[in-house]
């Protein structure tokens, strides 16, 4: 059997009573670049954060390359990681991008996208460096790598937390609304990046509101609604003939 | 108006004494801070991390050490701490140790110091966003690692104008040890004024001497602040 690169299935999130996700299954092959469409509420940013288990989910699995993220069944029926050694070396696999950037302000931004490769995933300071000098020049801040977070626009700090997930290498890059936090004009500058690694094959699932970004990336694009995936497909499907209800309103409230 | 030669470092000079009190303040002051240093950091990732039993305990630390004058503390934990220590070695039958006043000031002033910095850190550790220990949880950085890279560096900032002052507060607590007889600098210049009469000459120098130390710590912290947020692009006066 082939491995894919990412397999979910069946997963469900749960707060309490409120049931975020309520059953999803997904796959992802190597090269996929999926994008995560739906209204707010719809649990697209809870589903993509249960994949690196920042959210545990409460039901289901997640297999990357094959690997299945162990867990155990606590006494309250909550899953928690069963393995904290596999799941930290599963998670130094998965970049991810964050809506808020999240660099560390204490470091520049070469020391940022150095700290895992080094920290980590035990590369010598010189080979994460040259890695690392030749990421920011391929996103245009090499000149900015001495530089604090703080002196970077949004577009700019953006740029650097990508270079930052390419650094290790990743199996599979999550983006997690990546341009949602940033200006209008600002924008265009991460798209473009982010554009540039689709064309590259690598795989990649993508929470956005950008949909003619989706439209234009993605191979596969999926439609969630109320915690299930209400319809899914390529973007042609998507967006040219939707065939649910939820997702005909939510394309139109979009244009 | 002063007979300064009072103050020369070879008697009937008092200056050698007050200089060695000054010592005594000093010691008294960095070690009591760094212990207060240690149960500070402990502290706060107790009450963050802890379970609910080790939450309560430093919940009650910190309430009971703030809650008493420090005075009040010094005399209790001086005696009463250094009593109960040498009853517990008897009932190990270990002989009892005469601890130093030097030793036991230190471990004093750390304890009390330790329950404000625990607060000062907590505080400063909670005012890190969260996206950024979340962004090293999902590359895969263990707890340790995060705590180490990640969550005391970035606290840093936070924390240094509350560090800063308990320092400050370190220095002029030193001279509640003259109480039980430990000769620090106010002890010193208490037993230099009161054997010469000349109150006005001695007490004036010790102020001197605290404003002194007071004057070049402010210029370190602001060194030390200046390097750390000169990084977050903060406009410093």
């Amino acid at each position: 059997m082939e491995t894919h690169a990412i397999e979910i299935s069946n997963l469900h999130k749960r707060y309490g009573r409120l049931e975020v996700l309520k059953g999803i299954s997904l796959t992802a092959n190597q090269g996929d670049v999926i994008s995560i469409i739906g209204g707010s509420g719809s649990g697209k940013s809870t589903f993509l954060r249960c994949i690196n288990f920042l959210e545990t989910p409460s039901e289901g699995s997640i297999r990357i390359h094959g690997e299945e993220i162990a867990v155990r069944r606590e006494k309250t029926g909550s899953l928690v990681p069963a393995d904290r050694r596999q799941l930290q070396r599963i998670r130094s696999q998965l970049g991810m991008v964050f809506q808020s950037f999240n660099l560390w302000p204490h470091m520049t931004v070469l020391q940022n996208v150095i700290e895992v490769p080094t920290q980590v995933l035990g590369l010598s300071r010189d080979q994460a460096t040259a890695t690392a000098e030749e990421l920011l020049r391929r996103v245009g801040l090499f000149e900015k790598r001495g530089v604090y977070p703080a002196f970077l626009s949004g577009g700019q700090q953006q740029r650097a937390a990508i270079a930052r997930a390419l650094a290790i290498q990743p199996l599979v890059t999550l983006f997690d609304e990546p341009t949602s936090a940033l200006d209008p004009e600002l924008v265009g500058e991460v798209l473009s990046v982010i554009r540039d690694l689709a064309r590259e094959k690598r795989t990649m699932i993508l929470v956005t509101h950008e949909m003619a970004f989706a439209r234009e990336v993605s191979t596969h694009v999926v439609f969630l609604h109320k915690g299930l995936i209400a319809e899914q497909g390529t973007p042609a499907e998507i967006f040219g003939s939707p065939r649910c209800e939820p997702l005909q309103k939510f394309i139109s409230s979009i244009r | 108006m002063f007979d300064i030669s009072l103050l020369s470092l070879t008697p009937p000079g008092w200056g050698a004494t007050l200089l060695d009190g000054f010592a005594n303040s000093l010691t008294l002051a960095s070690g009591g801070y760094a212990i207060g240093l240690l149960l500070g950091t402990a502290g706060a990732l107790g009450k963050l991390n802890g379970n609910a039993f080790f939450r309560e305990a430093l919940e009650t630390y910190t309430t009971v050490v703030r809650a008493v004058p420090e005075l009040v503390l010094i005399l209790f934990l001086y005696y009463a701490g250094t009593d109960a220590m040498n009853r517990l070695l008897a009932a190990l039958d270990i002989p009892a140790v005469d601890v130093g006043g030097l030793a036991a000031g230190i471990s004093v002033i750390g304890i009390v110091q330790g329950a404000y910095s625990t607060e000062v850190l907590r505080g400063a550790i909670l005012a890190v966003p969260y996206g950024q220990i979340e962004a090293a949880k999902a590359y895969g950085m263990s707890p340790l690692r995060i705590l180490w890279r990640i969550t005391l560096p970035a606290m840093l900032p936070f924390a240094i104008p509350g560090l800063a002052n308990l320092w400050l507060i370190a220095t002029k607590d030193t001279a509640l040890l003259a109480v039980v007889g430990f000769r620090e600098l106010a002890l010193a210049t208490r037993q230099a004024a009161g054997t010469t009469k000349d109150y006005m000459l001695f007490f004036t120098t010790a102020g001197a001497m605290y404003l002194a130390l007071t004057i070049v710590s402010s210029l370190v912290i602001k060194m030390v602040e200046r390097r750390v947020t000169r990084r977050l692009a903060v406009a410093h006066a």
